[in-house]
């Protein structure tokens, strides 16, 4: 092939290339980008061959890696020219220039358009393509219907069609929205019927995408697909040129499988049963080869056979089958297959009683954590990972640590924190959990982020028997003679705090142990030197009677950094100085750590975190998210030693005592320097802060309860919290759990949303998806437990007002650990009303009883549907309504002031029409809506506001339909929207004007739902 | 999807970028710079899939060239593979043997089939007869243009004398390292033997 004839261009590659470094690369390319601006800059005089020479340069430029700020617009301007050449760089080099987000690709929208509807085969396909690869929004907005036209046209032949069918996904991407047109699905699975692969494999594409979000539509697809594999895999019926390394279109046959992954269950006996003779026939007549490209394709239907047969919850039989299988995958000399074998076989893990054969490969996985590639090695840990349990917690661990040692960087912080959860997960007894993260810490001290030293600190503080032992271990850590920082700063804090229980030990004086940490002293940096501080107080309060000598040395230390420029370890020195000379409040204050409050470990939060990263939904997630993971069931074994009753690593549980702490802070600084007033709480805040601090961080959903609770009730509930705790010992206090966020915040946003959370505290998350027709409603609710372990008695009860019909389906008495359960919640609107449906939820999580009452989001806004009307129908309908009670007007006054545009937009979010221009006084604002219920059915409700420009708090209103109920409550609904408080205040939604509960006696009192509502 | 499909060469130095999802420019030199570091520096004999920030890149080398194809974490990487194959052999038959050097002095071409074969990140054809017709259909409405503007066809006319000429001196300064599909190094390692 010549090079064709831009010779220009051939002589500006060449003198790159022929540059002898990058400055000589950098001189050529800035001369030629001058040239090209001067010539751009007078443009008339270019010829169409110059201009695609220029802008040919241009992309070369660029992917030689240098900026091009400029020639965008000639560049975008090319796709206008009326000739083929041009135009097709013109759509080529903007494709690779620009990304959708660039403001010049809008300049080219009309063009683009003009393309796709004009008759021109080959400007269609230019436009397709470039729109299929970087079209955004705008593009999907404005081109969607034209492109859906392409793909269904009879008339328009192959190579046109395909295109259109991945442009439209790409639009799709874009904009969800653009496939939400009347008889789509059906369209689209006439598409499957397709003769041409080409387009079959695209239309293939555009499936898997729109099953990936919701398959509820697509029903009529599975039979298509399975008939689709047929053809290719049992029939082998396609053209020649369809066949690769004569395998039929590997690519149709992945695809196919992978929509069909997206359907929860496939039912239909027949089709089930051939879709399973077609996998059983890849599964096993799948063989290996010498040609590397046709044992790749083959093998390529063959994973996706199998994640598919994993889907469909096979027989026992075709599993185990398929586990043989990946066995057999992990044993392999060539890498590529033994990755996916390893993968594979981690997403094995999540069909249930798979995980006992698998453990049987449990050598052979070891075998490749050590094998020369990375990329091996992460899967091999990942599959380790998930396959850990109680039963091989001690190998697994102990490998990974002596993996430790000899892996590569990149992969030791990762590695770090999957030994630390696996140790707190599967403990079989909590020496060991202690033994595995100091030697984890002594291993990989840098790679151990400070979570996981706060979590065995936490461990140790509320397990007694195990103090001395750790005590002991960080004592002969400290032994060492040359030991990593965190080390350091773990065995100070656990000498400190429980040295003294070793006292009668040799070698474990107060002395002595007060020596060997104060050696390590010179070698650590300021925020280490903090704790050694502090431990410096503890050992001097638990030294009774005091020694002086000891004492002195003590003070020395404290009064050296009483003049530390760190501010820090500065004010602990003057601290602790000043209270050790106070003699018996000392004890008070600097007593043992009280025990911590059971929360989510944040080190396992950290880990879901990571994990969450990709954005887009795959099938595999969402089956994991519906399945209970065996990785992530805690045993329920006993403990060796312990008495806690929760599990061998749970938390000796004292619910309140988070806002203790809180209370114990908040005292602190309000009180300012009378410190023995607090002798309760008998901390220090700054020790307080050492470990509570930075976990409360990395755990969100405690720390924003915390500070929102200060936030919100300042003095009060702080003052009462620590009154309670004054008087009754920290274990009563039991059903005290405190939800996370504020609820009514999340009630009035989930009034405009149709989804979010309703509820959440530290051991369950309700969330609500919703979806409105009519006046019907189907909600759902998410009860996802985030513990650990199960949720009991769980029970569910709606009150609902008398107006709405309501009906819950089944909830299980038991979330099991770290669940979501879905329940169905149907909603029919009989008759308007503004009374609130309420969710009465209880649950038990070990000792502590919950209960919540909720307000649910059956609003009458749901059954609100936007209407338009024009100006004539309206004030026909406005002038038939004549007066109450089918029209009724009513000065408002206290409104929150607002513009009129402001009041429009909250009009617009509670589904009602804004019609602007229609009232010809520039104040008013008139509007309407159409009400869904079962009594009125849609009734057209109009509305008219006539403000006053000089006082906004006030105006006048005036609410028309033809039902005086449905008039009066969305008057009354209406007034509550403009007086109401600010809505993102965290203040409780605003209670209905006492008017309001005198208008409609009868129904609020006999109702339980609605008197409930009116209490919360 | 594909995210975006990179061709590089040992030196690190990019042949062919082409993105599906919206990156700015700063953000495609940092993949650039951050992949060209983490594939060129691979062993032989190593798998073709490496993880890189919550996405993986599936590669293969052909003599001098990585072409290099990044995806979501659960798509199907085999498949991608030989996606990539599937671009190379077509590239083989359009310029009869390809090398780097046909990739850099006709780097549109490149673009033009890769566009036949992609589009929004997904695979649009997988009929190499069906793409060598239309990307030789292309060429021809090109030619026929040309020759419209009889002008401009002169001069390209003798460009292209003088231009045979200068690309047989090229060819000398650069002999190049074909990959024909028998002689690329892939299939050095060895089949699964299961």
């Amino acid at each position: 092939m010549a090079l064709s004839g831009m010779r220009g261009l051939s002589v500006f590659i060449s003198d790159v290339r022929n540059c002898q470094n990058k400055e000589q690369e950098r001189l050529r390319v800035d001369k030629e980008l001058g040239n090209i601006r001067t010539k751009f800059k007078n443009e008339k005089g270019l010829s169409p061959y110059e201009k695609k020479k220029y802008v040919w340069k241009m992309l070369y430029i660029y992917m030689l890696g240098y900026d091009v700020d400029f020639g965008h617009m000639e560049t975008v301007s090319l796709i206008s020219a009326p000739k083929y050449p041009e135009k097709q760089v013109g759509y080529i080099v903007t494709s690779c220039l620009l990304n959708e987000n660039h403001d010049f690709l809008r300049l080219a929208i009309n063009t683009v358009r003009n393309d796709i509807v004009g008759r021109n085969e080959t400007f269609q396909c230019l436009a397709l393509t470039m729109i299929g690869n970087i079209g955004g929004r705008e593009f999907a907005e404005s081109l969607a219907p034209d492109v859906q036209r392409l793909l269904m046209s009879s008339s328009c032949r192959p190579l046109v069609r395909k295109k259109a069918a991945l442009c439209l996904l790409r639009l799709y991407r874009k904009n969800p929205d653009v496939v939400n047109v009347d008889g789509w699905s059906d369209q689209m699975a006439q598409l499957l019927d397709e003769r041409d692969l080409g387009v079959l494999t695209s239309a293939m594409s555009l499936l898997v995408a729109l099953v990936s979000n919701n398959h509820d539509a697509y029903w009529s697809c599975i039979p298509k697909c399975t008939r689709i594999l047929e053809r290719l895999a049992r029939n082998q019926d396609v053209p020649q040129e369809y066949t690769y390394y004569g395998i039929p279109s590997p690519w149709l046959q992945v695809k196919t499988m992978r929509a069909l992954q997206y359907f929860p269950a496939i039912e239909d006996p027949n089709t089930r049963r051939s879709l399973f003779e077609v996998l059983q026939r890849i599964l096993m007549g799948t063989d290996v080869v010498k040609n590397v490209n046709k044992n790749n394709a083959s093998h390529a239907v063959l994973f996706e056979a199998l994640a598919l047969v994993m889907h469909l919850d096979a027989e026992k039989e075709m599993m185990s089958q398929c586990v043989a299988l990946l066995g057999k995958f992990i044993a392999v000399r060539e890498p590529n297959i033994r990755y996916l074998g390893l993968e594979n076989m981690a997403r094995m893990l999540m069909v249930t009683d798979m995980q006992d054969i698998i453990k049987r490969h449990q050598a052979q996985i070891i075998t490749s954590l050590k094998d020369p590639d990375i990329s091996i090695r992460r899967r091999a840990l990942d599959l380790l990972y998930g396959m850990c349990d109680v039963s091989n917690a001690k190998d697994i661990v102990e490998e990974l640590l002596q993996y430790l040692s000899t892996s590569d960087f990149a992969m030791r912080e990762e590695l770090s924190l999957k030994v630390a959860i696996l140790a707190e997960k599967f403990a079989p007894d909590l020496s060991w959990y202690v033994d595995v993260i100091l030697q984890l810490i002594d291993k990989a001290g840098d790679f151990v982020s400070d979570d996981i030293w706060f979590r065995v600190v936490q461990f140790v503080t509320n397990n007694e028997d195990l103090q001395p032992y750790a005590a002991l271990k960080a004592k002969e850590y400290l032994d060492k003679p040359a030991i990593h920082e965190t080390m350091v700063k773990v065995s100070a804090y656990l000498l400190g705090e429980f040295g003294h229980l070793l006292a009668r030990r040799p070698g474990c004086s107060a002395k002595e142990l007060f020596s060997l940490i104060h050696d390590k002293l010179p070698t650590v940096s300021p925020p280490a030197i903090s704790i050694l501080l502090s431990s410096y107080a503890k050992i001097l309060m638990h030294t009774q009677p005091p020694d002086p000598e000891l004492q002195n040395q003590i003070w020395a230390v404290f009064r050296k950094y009483e003049s530390c420029i760190d501010a820090e370890i500065q004010q602990r020195a003057i601290e602790y100085l000043a209270l050790s000379r106070k003699g018996a409040a000392l004890m008070d204050i600097l007593a043992e750590m009280p025990k911590f409050p059971e929360r989510q470990s944040s080190l396992i939060k950290k880990a879901e975190d990571a994990e969450t990263d990709t954005a887009e939904k795959s099938a595999i997630k969402l089956r994991a998210q519906q399945q209970t993971s065996n990785a992530l069931v805690v045993t329920d074994q006993q403990p060796l030693n312990g008495t806690s009753p929760v599990g061998p690593l749970s938390i000796v549980k004292v619910p309140s005592m988070s806002s203790d702490m809180d209370a114990g802070d908040h005292g602190l600084t309000q009180s300012n320097g009378s410190l023995s007033e607090m002798g309760q709480h008998a901390t220090t805040p700054d020790l307080l802060g050492d470990l509570l601090g930075p976990v409360a961080i990395e755990a969100p959903p405690s720390a924003s309860v915390q500070s929102e609770q200060n936030f919100v009730s300042d003095q009060e509930v702080s003052s009462s919290v620590v009154d309670v705790l004054a008087l009754a010992p920290a274990e009563e206090l039991t059903s005290a759990v405190q939800p996370i966020g504020n609820i009514a915040e999340r009630f009035q946003n989930l009034c405009l949303k149709d989804s979010g959370v309703l509820y959440e505290d530290p051991y369950i998350q309700i969330g609500i998806k919703a979806e409105w027709r009519m006046h019907h409603g189907r909600l759902i609710l998410f009860l996802g437990n985030k513990n650990t372990s199960p949720l009991v008695s769980v029970l569910a009860l709606i009150l609902s007002p008398a107006h709405l019909k309501m009906e819950l389906s089944l909830v299980p008495e038991i979330i099991p650990p770290r669940a979501q359960v879905q329940c169905p919640l149907e909603v029919v609107n009989i008759r308007p009303s503004r009374d609130v449906a309420v969710l009465d939820f209880s649950y038990k999580f070990a000792t502590s009883l919950v209960n919540v009452k909720l307000r649910l989001p059956a609003v009458l806004n749901k059954f609100l549907q936007p209407a338009s009307v024009s100006m004539e129908e309206f004030f026909n309908q406005w002038r038939s309504l004549s007066g109450p009670p089918l029209k009724l007007q009513e000065v408002v006054r206290g409104v929150r002031p607002m513009t009129l545009l402001e009041m429009a937009n909250l009009f617009t979010n509670y589904r009602l029409t804004v019609l602007p221009g229609l009232d010809p006084n520039p104040n008013n604002l008139a509007a309407c809506t159409t009400f869904c219920s079962e009594s009125t059915r849609a009734m057209l409700c109009l509305v008219r506001i006539e403000t006053d420009p000089a006082d906004r708090s006030q105006l006048r209103m005036t609410i028309a339909s033809g039902d005086p109920m449905l008039t009066f409550e969305l008057k009354e609904f209406i007034k509550e929207l403009l007086v109401a408080i600010l809505m993102t205040s965290p203040a409780p939604a605003p209670t209905p004007p006492p008017a309001t509960e005198l208008a409609i006696p009868a129904a609020a009192s006999t109702d339980p739902g609605a008197m409930l509502a009116g209490l919360l | 999807m594909i995210h975006f499909v990179l061709l590089i060469n040992r030196q690190g130095k990019v042949r062919l970028t082409k993105w599906y999802s919206p990156y700015s420019q700063k953000e495609r030199s940092k993949v650039i710079r951050e992949l060209s570091g983490v594939i060129t520096t691979r062993g032989p004999k190593l798998c073709n899939f490496v993880e890189w920030t919550g996405f993986k890149v599936v590669y293969r080398r052909y003599a001098s060239l990585y072409f290099c194809m990044c995806i979501d974490q659960d798509d199907n990487e085999l498949e991608i593979l030989e996606i990539i194959h599937h671009y190379v052999e077509i590239l083989d038959r359009y310029f009869g043997s390809v090398c780097e050097l046909d990739l850099i002095f006709n780097f549109h071409k490149a673009y033009y089939i890769l566009d036949e074969i992609l589009i929004a990140g997904e695979l649009q054809e997988s009929s190499k007869k069906t793409v060598a017709r239309l990307i030789a259909a292309q060429d021809s409405l090109v030619e026929a243009a040309k020759e419209q503007e009889s002008s401009i066809s002169n001069i390209i006319a003798q460009v292209t004398k003088r231009f045979t000429a200068e690309a047989a001196e090229i060819g000398e300064h650069f002999p190049a390292e074909r990959f024909s599909i028998q002689g690329y190094r892939y299939t050095d390692v060895d089949v699964c033997n299961v």
